[in-house]
């Protein structure tokens, strides 16, 4: 939050940005501060208040003192509808009483100075923010921010609305239900009528939950508003959900892979996380016959769950409803269920970027296979998805195309090709390998150091195989490698066939109970509309 | 268009009130608190009918020399009455729906912001704007 608020502050809050900055040094204190406390306890927010402060600050010098004041005194910052908890940091920062009333005092001071006014409020805000958030950030001078205008978010600001919104709900890409939403931003010690006001203008829906985008819109709004920005009549566009969207995917997907990866969220039932979607998809292309099977009901959320996850992005966006919805309230936007994801996986072959290891734009498949996918730059043709590259693999294993091979090899198993080297390379490549075997030696080389700078474990299979190959001809290496691709494509297509039948099975078996169910209604019906008629 | 606009709570407390400012707002204030046991006797007329079968719309209420009242009520027993200047002939019964669907919409909307507590008075912005574009604008 400190970090934002340095963001946000516009020219007159530049001096609570200089204060914000002080602030952010000492983060970790705001963490284990028990002062705190008392200041929630003691903090009285109220506009009221902050109007008068406004007036006291403005008709004192920017030397005023209303610090003097004793601690139990009502802030007199402008704005500051914000617990003094902060006043601990900044009295560390600022070399100011550790008492944490006195502490805003001091850091009223020095802001004073500087601005004399509105200045204020942005340390209070951000103390309490930290306080309530406990964010460290690395203050920033953001000038593009003010210069731009206050409802602009910033790379760091997203990241940390983003974190922030994992901390309360593990899928990015599900909502945040309207109570927990309440009690967090609560917290932020804005009066209930400004935090519903907010809350207005970020559900952009109107649904009573918010989802990553509107999380981050009315989180901006509320540090804007901690840092003595009025409330926009209406929702800026750049915190219009589909601003936010459009302007930070990536990191969505991100926060989405790390989620699927760390949390399976069965209560969910709506984890789209891209990584597993762009590594399912291709299974799911592969072969998407689901043979039956038996599931436990245990079983079926987190197959749900995997399945959703293979199903590509927009899949997120269909509106199927889940039999066994959880928590979540269907809404337009709830996630597909495995049931309509199956048929959209079907439907669409894309595949999507994966960012599994967030720096290295790996494919799931044979990632681990060759060397030369490290640097081998044919990423576009890798990135296209996994599916072209396979099925050229089988037809190339030959003396005559080994140039060919070399080719399709490097595309087929460049699927980390974090760095995108030149799309040369793979040409480069074919030359050395209708060479004599002085090229193949030096393309091991390449890949060697390649991949000890990637760090990936690719390199260090890859690394014995192109040495054993490396006197042979440049074909059995490819075909070495063509094979554990295909191996691994296989024993992934398996596994991903494996969940999804057993996920069609105990679909299959919710099917059934639903029409058992639906018949005995029927029969109730029958029943009961005798009676009803007199 | 109309001249006063009252959202009332099931317990028949008001929500949010607004009248054209010129008027003496007294006037309105008094005329919807009388609307209320019109609303109730038409509820109650449904009898055996169950409350999904009644409709939403009540229709007016009664009419006053210069002005009639309209109704609505929610699912939930909260109400919303409707005053309209009877010189304004224009105004049909189809408009006065759409008004009331508005109305409900937006009061949902109001219903969806969890810091709002079922009970308080509407303080929504959003509201506000859109029971300002029913009014009649005063000039």
């Amino acid at each position: 939050m400190e970090s934002i608020k340095c963001e946000l502050p516009l020219p007159r809050f530049m001096m609570s940005k200089t204060d914000g900055e002080i602030r952010f040094g000492n983060p970790a204190e705001l963490h284990g501060t028990k002062v705190q406390i008392p200041y929630l306890i003691t903090e009285k927010n109220t506009f009221k208040r902050m109007d008068d402060e406004d007036k006291q600050q403005e008709t004192q010098s920017p030397t005023m003192s209303p610090l003097a004041s004793p601690p139990s005194s009502p802030p007199h910052y402008q704005r500051v509808p914000l617990s003094h908890g902060y006043s601990k940091l900044r009295s560390s920062t600022e070399q100011m009483h550790p008492a944490p009333y006195e502490a805003r005092q001091p850091l009223v001071q020095p802001e004073g100075a500087s601005s004399g006014g509105p200045g204020a409020k942005p340390p209070r805000h951000q103390a309490s923010l930290i306080r309530s958030f406990s964010v460290e950030r690395e203050p920033q001078d953001n000038n593009s921010n003010y210069l731009d205008e206050p409802w602009r978010i910033t790379e760091e600001q997203r990241e940390y609305y983003v974190n922030q919104f994992r901390s309360l709900q593990p899928d990015p890409s599900s909502f945040i239900s309207g109570s927990v939403a309440k009690n967090f931003f609560t917290k932020s010690k804005l009066s209930i009528p400004e935090l519903s006001y907010i809350w207005e203008l970020s559900d952009a829906d109107c649904d009573g939950a918010l989802t990553l985008p509107e999380f981050c819109a009315a989180f901006h709004l509320i540090v804007a508003r901690k840092n003595g920005y009025p409330l926009p009549e209406g929702l800026p566009p750049t915190l219009q959900p589909e601003y936010l969207q459009a302007a930070f995917p990536k990191p969505k997907w991100e926060c989405a892979l790390f989620d699927s990866y760390s949390e399976s969220t069965p209560a969910n039932q709506q984890p789209r996380d891209l990584s597993r979607m762009e590594k399912l998809s291709i299974k799911d292309m592969a072969d998407f016959p689901v043979p039956t099977q038996d599931v436990t009901g245990d079983d079926k959320q987190a197959l749900k769950s995997t399945v959703d996850e293979a199903l590509p992005k927009d899949m997120s966006e269909d509106p199927a409803t889940p039999k066994d919805s959880n928590n979540l309230k269907a809404r337009p936007r709830s996630r597909s269920y495995s049931s309509t994801s199956i048929e959209e996986a079907m439907k669409r072959g894309e595949d999507p970027p994966t960012p599994p290891p967030r720096p290295q734009k790996t494919h799931s498949r044979a990632s681990s296979l060759d060397l030369n996918k490290v640097f081998q730059p044919s990423v576009p043709a890798t990135k296209s998805g996994l599916l072209p590259p396979p099925p050229a693999l089988p037809p190339r294993p030959c003396p005559s195309q080994s140039e060919q091979a070399s080719e399709a090899e490097l595309h087929s198993q460049l699927n980390r090709a974090p760095s995108q080297a030149a799309e040369s390379s793979p040409t480069k490549k074919d030359i050395p390998y209708s060479q004599p075997p002085s090229k193949p030696i030096r393309r091991k080389f390449r890949p060697e150091n390649q991949a000890t700078e990637n760090q990936e474990p690719s390199p260090t299979v890859g690394g014995p195989a192109v040495a054993t190959v490396k006197p042979h001809p440049t074909v059995q290496k490819q075909s070495s490698r063509q094979k554990k691709a295909i191996q691994t494509a296989i024993r992934k297509n398996k596994e991903a066939n494996a969940v999804l039948a057993r996920l069609n099975s105990e679909l299959q078996q919710q099917l059934k109970e639903v029409h058992q169910e639906r018949i005995a209604l029927e029969n109730q019906l029958e029943q009961l509309r005798p009676v009803t008629v007199l | 268009m109309a001249v006063c606009v009252a959202v009332i709570a099931k317990e028949n407390y008001p929500l949010y009130i607004r009248s054209v400012p010129t008027e003496n707002e007294l006037k309105f204030h008094y005329m919807v608190h009388t609307s209320l046991d019109v609303v109730d006797e038409k509820i109650s007329a449904m009898g055996k009918a169950l409350v999904d079968q009644r409709e939403l719309y009540l229709g007016l209420l009664y009419p006053t020399e210069d002005y009639k009242v309209y109704g609505y009520v929610t699912n939930s027993r909260v109400k919303f009455v409707m005053v309209v200047d009877s010189s304004n002939t224009a105004l049909r019964d189809n408009e006065i729906r759409s008004m009331f669907r508005k109305l409900h919409n937006s009061y949902t909307d109001v219903m969806c912001n969890p810091f709002y507590n079922p009970g308080d008075r509407i303080q929504s912005r959003t509201f506000d704007s859109m029971v300002t574009s029913m009014m009649i604008q005063v000039c």
